[in-house]
């Protein structure tokens, strides 16, 4: 709602990596609930899982926690709250 | 328990203010074959399906409200400019007049969201056939949004909601054949 400060393109590109690893993950992750056995798939979502974790800490230093209820750290003052929200940008 | 993450599934830019849009796309937000009837649909149907296809009902009915926020994204941005006399020219002028600029879940006519739209029979194969005919009404609905709109940045994350129906639809089939196999298996032993 309220007037947000002008983010800078870096933002927006990590975001969009974080964005299409983490899908890469979503569509393996059905894939997999009904082709457990796919040895490659697996070794996919795992090669993928380690990517996600490894953008999102590069985001979360520039520009603040991803992740509510502990499975981000905060600094100080508690950042989780601050905007922008996923809508407002 | 769920953890939300600060960001969309995938990017949603609009054009421009466009509240003839929101309208439309208000049918995937509170509407019967909408997003939040699917993850209601979804997560509710898992408690008694069996266990080798819950997997696959919480992790769709999950993303279902990653879309859900998609939905609701695209609608707040289509309209956050808007006039009341431009919000009153889209047809929303309803919506306005009860609402203001906040969303609700109703459909593109103004019926509000009800678990009428959604159904748990129990039955394994009854169930499954549901979402997937849900699955491919929902991929028709986005067709005909996309067909309404000339936002091309809309319809890109439009046409991204339109292919995961798609995908979803496939991996229910694939339930219902795994789900078979397993009845099959019990008769021969």
């Amino acid at each position: 709602m309220d007037k947000q400060k002008q983010l800078p393109e870096s933002y927006y590109q990590l975001l969009e990596q974080i964005q299409a690893i983490d899908f890469v993950l979503v569509d393996l992750t059905l894939y997999l609930d009904t082709h457990p056995d796919d040895m490659q798939a697996i070794e996919q979502f795992n090669q993928a899982a380690y990517q996600s974790k490894q953008l999102k800490k590069q985001f979360e230093h520039h520009f603040g926690p991803l992740d509510q209820f502990g499975k981000s750290y905060s600094s100080y003052p508690f950042d989780w709250k601050d905007a922008p929200w996923p809508w407002q940008v | 328990m769920w953890y939300y993450e600060k960001k969309l599934q995938y990017p949603v830019k609009v054009s421009t203010c466009n509240p003839r849009l929101a309208k439309y796309l208000i049918e995937q937000y509170g509407g019967a074959d909408g997003e939040l009837s699917a993850a209601l649909r979804y997560l509710n149907q898992r408690y008694t399906i069996p266990d080798k296809v819950v997997g696959l009902l919480n992790d769709i009915g999950t993303e279902e409200f990653a879309h859900l926020e998609m939905i609701a994204t695209m609608i707040y941005k289509l309209t956050k400019d808007a006039t009341p006399q431009q919000l009153e020219e889209a047809g929303l002028g309803p919506h306005f007049v009860n609402h203001d600029h906040a969303l609700f879940y109703h459909n593109a006519a103004g019926s509000p969201w009800t678990a009428t739209y959604i159904q748990a029979k129990g039955d394994p194969i009854a169930d499954l056939y549901e979402d997937i005919a849900a699955e491919e009404k929902a991929r028709a609905t986005y067709q005909w949004i996309i067909d309404l709109s000339d936002d091309p940045y809309l319809n890109d994350s439009l046409r991204f909601l339109r292919e995961r129906e798609i995908v979803h639809s496939q991996r229910f089939h694939e339930a219902v054949e795994i789900l078979k196999d397993e009845r099959e298996q019990k008769k021969v032993f």
